[in-house]
């Protein structure tokens, strides 16, 4: 490869936080054109701020503070606001993670899709709207004649991140920065989007930074792959290098996170043949739309029972039926052999300490301003009415349980990470010393490692503390390791439901066979061969590249 | 001390006046070289050694009365403020705690009261059942809680969706402690910024009903009713209107200049400072 090739340089990059802290630490790299570089790691690794830097953009409250960024030759950092500005959109440009939030929801997708080319001085209006509707053509949008004149939320959370893609190509820039396009997305629809931005960047031949926590997802796309930890380059190669080869403990404990997804967990004996939990016909409707429609479904002491299906098939609903905050239509919820009242005002206080929530996003689920003590003593207080040493001591002892710092107990929740937070979440819900434990999505706002600590936290109190969990998850990976039992759901309803080998092995339901499909693996052909297999996705096959 | 250390000079000026200001209050028995309603000179005396600010209307010594004056005025604004809060926080809570049911008629109430001109709404009651400070307090409390109700109300909507009021409700727990306990701490920089402005708004409130003869009643002093009072020396080329004048506008602006600074401070998150 000579220098001409070579579209975007960054040397020494080094950015600082306002506290001194530093984020990035003497980074190299070097794309060319037409190139895909991965860029993996956990989060905190830096790896959207090297995405950003690339533009020589740094967050609020970040500073880059050393190092040249060179595109195509010329030295961004020394050019200057309007410089940058010329630059941004018109030569690289930005696919963020959250398309929901990166959309103006007043304005059409035409308005932003052509906004860049417009403002650059590209095209004309009408040539920006032809060259919109050749790309939403691309992206294999619905009707692409008429698609932009949709407003951002009356499409889905996939079509919006097509749109980013769209809007980001607007510009035919030289590169693309893909900040975790697909991980927003649950897995039936990341691998759509994933084949259609990879075939976008090899028809355009546009060089690309793609930046993932999930390795198996950049195998697909990238030819060469970063591995970062905390600001520093951990480790760099070919793709097929680093999946088959790495070389690095982390990269190797990373590749093992990620393949080690294979082994089944096994089923616990039975205690008692009568269960814990019985659903019986559930239905339940959000306003006029039935979104539960008849669930049976039991859960036994000590055991974990997984309900997985894609977005919207009303599995986290399910977990808000059985806790009471959506009262059901119709069917019965027996806890022991106990009828649970439908609402949540209706249900004792004894009845509600029995069954535990946690939750998605363990950020939104602690109250910023109370310190650990409040947070995770209020329910020792309130349901035991325990004396403020025996909260503290009973606080303590939950701290420890769930691997937290015993000084953590006068600490803010943002003075935690991320999975230092559902930790927290974890020790209050076993503050009310439950039996059942309802799990919603409490490891995929989280990174692998991390993720995988906390499951492994979960099994052992299980373990230790014969809990009943009911696990609600679109991430089969985790499925296979915690679920003794999974019940598949479709649109409201259960499709399939046994023990988790039996239900993942042949004969599937056709639904659980595209699931399991589609959950990516640690191979670089992966992603061809799905969508060979599925053959009804013809336009999407990548040509040959 | 390091919070003053850290403030801009705007602020450390504003929070000056507001220390003067309160001290002059506090302290006005012993300030004040003459009492507050003693006859001691001639009428609109200029400015001299013995009357450092001159004398009003009836003779009496203008610094002394403007220091009284702060007790009267202060007070009862902080009295005011404070009132109209507890109330507003407690009905803008409520209503966004408990639902669409108590929010809808506490809204429709709220929607009622405002519709009504407050000062006109002011005049109407303080007529009707006359101007006794207690009335007056408890008048422009509720028609200010209406305000506070709004913000209130808005701000907690966005802090009961959130999952840990949820968890909250999971749990059992009943009105108080959710408002208490998991909405108020959240709430606070928002309602403090506007707790400033609010006093400031009460405090020019009652100045203008003074100024109408409906405030405080003399021969209490109190600002706006220093300026009514010497409002005719103007007429003859006195200067005496200018002082209780220009101590409420001093007073507003150094809240002013606080509020600023505790707004720009909660606006901004830690250590912002973006490059473009």
């Amino acid at each position: 490869m000579n220098t001409q090739d070579e579209i975007l340089r960054i040397e020494k990059l080094r950015i600082e936080a306002a506290n001194g802290n530093v984020l990035v630490d003497g980074v190299d790299l070097e794309l060319r054109r037409g190139e895909v570089l991965g860029l993996i790691g956990e989060s905190g690794a830096g790896k959207s701020t090297i995405g950003l830097a690339a533009m020589s953009y740094a967050r609020p409250g970040c500073r880059i503070s050393g190092g040249r960024v060179l595109i195509d030759g010329i030295d961004v950092r020394t050019l200057g606001a309007a410089g940058r500005r010329d630059l941004r959109g018109r030569r690289i440009a930005y696919i963020a993670q959250s398309a929901a939030a990166a959309f103006n929801p007043a304005l059409t997708l035409y308005d932003q899709v052509c906004e860049g080319p417009l403002y650059h001085g590209l095209m004309s209006k009408e040539e920006a709207r032809a060259w919109a509707v050749e790309l939403f053509t691309a992206l294999d949008l619905p009707s692409p004649r008429t698609f932009g004149e949709r407003y951002p939320h009356q499409v889905s959370g996939g079509q919006l991140q097509r749109a980013m893609a769209a809007m980001a190509m607007s510009c035919k820039p030289d590169i693309l920065v893909l900040d975790e396009p697909t991980t927003a997305l649950d897995v039936t629809t990341q691998i759509e989007v994933l084949a259609l931005l990879r075939k976008l960047i090899r028809d355009y031949r546009t060089a690309a930074l793609y930046i993932s926590h999930d390795l198996a997802v950049v195998a697909q796309v990238a030819q060469r792959i970063m591995v970062l930890r905390h600001g520093k380059l951990v480790e760099a190669g070919e793709a097929g290098q680093i999946l088959e080869r790495p070389r690095m403990d982390y990269t190797q404990r990373l590749v093992a996170e990620r393949a080690g997804a294979g082994q089944w967990a096994e089923a616990p004996p039975r205690s008692g043949a009568r269960p814990l939990l019985t659903l019986a016909g559930i239905r339940a409707a959000y306003g006029p739309v039935e979104v539960i429609r008849g669930v049976d479904l039991e859960v036994y002491r000590g055991e974990t029972v997984a309900v997985v299906g894609e977005s919207g098939s009303g599995k986290s609903t399910l977990a808000r039926v059985i806790v009471g905050l959506l009262p059901r239509k119709a069917g019965e919820i027996r806890f022991q052999s106990e009828l649970l009242p439908a609402a949540l005002a209706q249900r004792s206080r004894e009845q509600l300490r029995r069954i535990q929530l946690i939750y998605q996003l363990p950020d939104v689920a602690l109250n910023p301003r109370q310190t650990l003590l409040e947070i995770i003593g209020r329910p020792v207080a309130f349901y035991f009415g325990r004396s403020r040493e025996e909260v503290r001591a009973r606080v303590l002892e939950l701290l420890r349980l769930t691997g937290l710092p015993a000084d953590f107990i006068e600490r803010y929740p943002p003075q935690l990470s991320g999975g230092q937070k559902q930790r927290v979440c974890i020790a209050r819900a076993l503050a009310a010393e439950p039996d059942l434990v309802i799990c919603d999505e409490v490891t995929s706002a989280l990174d692998p490692l991390v993720a995988e600590e906390i499951l492994r936290l979960l099994r052992r109190l299980q373990e230790e503390l014969g809990l009943a969990y009911v696990f609600i998850t679109h991430d089969l990976g985790t499925v296979k390791r915690i679920a003794h039992r999974t019940a598949v759901m479709l649109r409201g309803e259960l499709v399939a439901e046994g023990p988790t080998p039996q239900v993942f092995a042949p004969p599937f339901h056709p639904y659980t066979e595209k699931l399991l499909s589609s959950v990516p693996e640690m191979r670089r052909d992966w992603l061809d061969q799905v969508l060979a297999r599925r053959g009804g996705g013809q336009a999407l096959m990548a040509e040959s590249g | 001390m390091r919070l003053v250390s850290s403030m801009p000079w705007s602020a450390r000026i504003g929070l000056l006046i507001i220390v003067l200001n309160l001290g002059g209050a506090l302290f006005a028995p012993w300030l004040a070289p003459y009492g507050e309603a003693e006859l001691v000179g001639d009428v609109w005396a200029e400015p001299s050694a013995q009357f450092w600010l001159g004398t009003d209307s009836l003779g009496r010594d203008m610094l002394s009365r403007i220091l009284y004056g702060a007790r009267t005025t202060i007070g009862i604004a902080l009295l005011i403020t404070v009132l109209s809060f507890a109330l507003g926080i407690l009905g803008g809570f409520a209503a966004a705690v408990l639902g669409r049911t108590v929010d809808m008629v506490l809204s429709r109430i709220v929607d009622t009261l405002m519709a009504i001109p407050v000062l006109i709404f002011a005049l109407l009651i303080l007529s009707v059942l006359g101007t006794s400070i207690p009335v007056l307090i408890g008048t422009i409390a509720v028609l200010d809680s209406t305000r506070v109700f709004r913000l209130s109300r808005a701000v907690a909507m966005n802090i009961v969706v959130q999952d840990f009021v949820e968890v909250a409700r999971l749990r059992g727990e009943g009105l108080w402690w959710i408002m208490r306990r998991e909405v108020l701490p959240n709430a606070v920089p928002p309602l403090v910024a506007e707790f400033g402005l609010r006093f400031c708004f009460t405090f020019l409130f009652i100045a203008a009903l003074s100024f109408l003869g409906l405030g405080i009643q003399p021969p209490y002093a109190d600002w706006g009713g220093m300026v009514r009072d010497n409002a005719q020396a103007i007429n003859f080329g006195g200067i005496a209107p200018l002082f209780p004048a220009a101590a409420i506008a001093l007073l507003t602006v150094g809240v002013n200049l606080v509020v600023d600074w505790l707004l720009s401070v909660h606006a901004r998150p830690q250590g912002a400072q973006v490059e473009f």
